[in-house]
């Protein structure tokens, strides 16, 4: 893709069609162009550069289509400046995005294969839009499987949309938290624990990861030892970055730039700096 | 491209008036602050005539030459990247009025540079920098602009400092391509030539105009001495042979806990490094809060905020930020640009506070073999 014109490091005016809270400190913004859409197109995994007025910018991945398809939705943690001045946008507030940007989830690569998705935290909101892909052509792929882990069970994402993947789409949904008090009566333990408690056959799978560092080396760990081949597993890396599009130089990890090479990565493109500490 | 001409002191001179007639900003080197640097140049009298530097790891001085050639010195603390790729720049301006913003693109640089006095070594950083900034799927329309518009009138080196080893890194000291037009500088008995060659229709334009008289045979052979004597003063290397190879399976070697308890992570190599490309981004606002601006300006990796991530720095020690600065620039710079990211140019040598050589750094993981410790550093933890 070619965004030399217009300029790559200049937003564009969007409009927040609608905000609303996910959880306790998540939140969601539907943004729409301003004037002629550009493009609205885009590959799950990818992700868009939003620019608070005044504030900073920063890269936050789609998380879904919007509904009439102009525009998309972003699920975002208030973790500090910029994403808290993403938090106090309303209705009607302007923001600069640009994008999209970077490497998406391996979709029609795995046409014919099962799937296995495994999220940590914020990590589900780049893999939902994988997800809603895999099941609008349900029929193209074999067993899919979320394995979803939260730190509590008041930080679980989307949860009210669980029931249609597993009802319609037939998606084994599995969920765990770190922690939990009485009230919960799910599992609690981490997201690996989950990997023999569903179907699919590890000769012939696809698993995408998106969580912490950690999570994702203890993931890739538990399926190798199942059997899943290092070319069939997917990663996301991530890394302070400031321009999105290659020059800046922050987003690099080894010969990689997670801007533009990333921040999907086939396993086994990653795996000798995976393990490294500080790289 | 043609044969080489020959002109004195006066066309020179007189190259510099045609540059700024045709509406060129002239830029070359000039003394100032004990130093050779970068400047406008507004007439010949401005170039640092009679001097040279005296460089070596962690040294730099200038001093009176024993004959007054004007291009007698090797490289100093600028490069030219400070105008292709200005140290700060601001990206767009945006306006906040009645819950609307209106985000206003910077007009695209207009300045025409003619840069006079580029090293080998620095034409092929020009190049290096050109990969990041035009030829990849994006690209710096700014940085576009500045570089077409720009006229390079190269300087074969003559002399080399102690702490070059472009020969090694492929990158000089002869000027192969890259330039509008070449020099060499030529001097006997205090009296001054300059051969010179075309290397693209505007250079040829150029020389149309100076009245050059044509080169004899015995002219060219003592630039060529001049450059060979170059070459052969130069006494640092660096093998590149394998050496991405190298720096990959040794990511973990005890030399980086060494050269991280000398370096001081004061980002000087990366500044004067002509190929180091990195920026960050400020965004500001007014008092009012209805104007915002978003500036981009160089930035280091050698700096903690920069692998900054909610939480803290991915690479917070100094081993780990030298260790990215170094296999960056001679390893995956190759995967990512197709060639190294180093020219040799020795800057990083020079202006490293506590000496720090790049090639030594190279040469100690190599001598040490992959995977096993020095032996004098057994017990370090
Ligand atoms: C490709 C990609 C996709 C992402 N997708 C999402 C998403 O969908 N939802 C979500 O909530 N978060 C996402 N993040 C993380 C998000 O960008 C950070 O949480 C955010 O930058 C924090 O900014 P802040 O100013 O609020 O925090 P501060 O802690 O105040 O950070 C200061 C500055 O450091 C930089 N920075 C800090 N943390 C990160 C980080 N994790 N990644 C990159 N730069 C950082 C930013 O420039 C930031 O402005 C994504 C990150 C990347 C690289
Ligand atoms: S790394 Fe050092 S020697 Fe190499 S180009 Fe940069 S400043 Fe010059
Ligand atoms: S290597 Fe030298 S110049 Fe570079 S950061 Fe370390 S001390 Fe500074």
């Amino acid at each position: 893709m070619n965004f030399s014109e217009p300029d790559p490091m200049v937003p564009q005016p969007y409009k927040v069609r609608q905000i609303w809270q996910e959880t306790h400190d998540t939140f969601s913004l539907d943004l729409e162009p301003k004037g002629p859409s550009l493009h609205s197109e885009f590959a799950p995994g990818q992700f868009n550069m939003l620019y608070a007025f005044g504030v900073g910018e920063v890269p936050i991945s789609i998380s879904a289509c919007s509904k009439n398809g102009d525009g998309w939705i972003h699920t975002i943690r208030d973790v500090g400046t910029v994403t808290h001045a993403l938090h106090q946008l309303r209705e009607g507030d302007t923001i600069g995005l640009r994008g999209p940007f970077g490497s998406a989830w391996p979709i029609d690569e795995s046409k014919g294969s099962d799937v296995v998705i495994m999220a940590g935290g914020i990590g589900l909101a780049p893999l939902r839009p994988a997800l809603y892909a895999l099941m609008e052509s349900r029929k193209n792929f074999g067993d899919i499987a979320l394995l979803y882990g939260a730190r509590k069970p008041e930080d679980l994402l989307y949860t009210d949309e669980f029931e249609s993947w597993r009802g319609k789409y037939g998606v084994q949904v599995r969920v765990t938290v770190d922690n939990a008090d009485r009230t919960w009566s799910g599992n609690v333990g981490v997201v690996t624990t989950m990997i023999p408690r569903v179907n699919f056959d590890p000769l012939q799978t696809v698993a995408m990861i998106c969580g912490p560092e950690i999570m994702m080396r203890y993931a890739v760990l538990e399926l190798r030892q199942n059997g899943v081949s290092e070319e069939n597993i997917y990663v996301t890396m991530e890394r302070n970055m400031k321009c999105a599009v290659g020059f800046c130089g922050h987003c690099q990890f080894g010969p990689a730039f997670i801007c533009k090479d990333g921040p999907v990565f086939r396993y086994d493109r990653v795996k000798p700096l995976f393990s490294l500490r500080e790289v | 491209m043609n044969a080489p001409v020959l002109i004195d002191t006066i066309g020179l001179g007189q190259l510099i008036k045609l540059l700024q007639k045709k509406g060129y900003q002239v830029m070359g080197p000039t003394v100032r602050d004990e130093a050779i640097v970068y400047d406008t140049l507004d007439s010949i009298n401005d170039l640092p005539q009679g001097w040279t530097d005296e460089q070596e790891a962690g040294h730099y001085r200038i001093k009176k030459r024993d004959d007054n050639a004007y291009f007698g010195y090797v490289v100093g603390p600028h490069s030219w990247k400070k105008y292709l790729h200005p140290p700060r720049r601001r990206l767009w301006r945006a306006e906040q009025k009645d819950g609307e913003v209106d985000i206003i693109p910077e007009s695209a640089e207009s300045t025409r540079f003619a840069f006079l006095g580029v090293r080998s070594c620095e034409l092929h950083a020009i190049t290096i920098q050109d990969e990041v900034f035009i030829k990849g799927p994006h690209v710096d329309n700014d940085y576009r602009l500045r570089r077409e518009n720009a006229l390079i009138i190269a300087v074969n080196c003559t002399q080399s400092a102690p702490t070059c080893f472009c020969v090694s890194m492929n990158t000089g000291p002869k000027a192969e391509s890259g330039y509008d037009l070449v020099l060499t500088e030529i001097l006997e008995n205090n009296i001054h030539h300059f051969l010179v060659q075309a290397g693209s229709e505007k250079g040829l334009e150029l020389l149309g105009e100076l009245d050059p008289r044509p080169a004899k045979e015995s002219d060219i052979s003592k630039a060529e001495k001049g450059i060979e004597q170059a070459a052969q003063q130069m006494s640092r290397s660096m093998k590149t042979d394998g050496i991405k190879e190298l720096l990959f399976e040794n990511l973990e070697h005890p030399r980086w806990d060494e050269v991280a308890e000398r370096c001081l992570s004061c980002a000087n190599c990366t500044m004067v490094c002509p190929t180091c490309f990195c920026s960050t981004v400020e965004d500001v606002t007014d008092i009012t809060g209805d104007h915002a601006e978003r500036w981009q300006r160089w930035d280091s990796c050698f700096t903690m905020d920069f692998s900054y991530l909610h939480g803290g720095s991915v690479r917070s020690s100094t081993k780990s930020r030298y260790r990215q600065w170094m296999t960056h620039k001679l390893a995956s710079w190759i995967d990512q640009f197709g060639s190294s990211g180093c020219v040799g140019c020795g800057r990083c040598v020079t202006w490293c506070p506590v000496g720090i050589d790049i090639t030594e750094e190279v040469r100690a993981i190599e001598n040490a073999g992959s995977k096993t410790s020095t032996p004098s550093q057994g017990g370090k933890e």
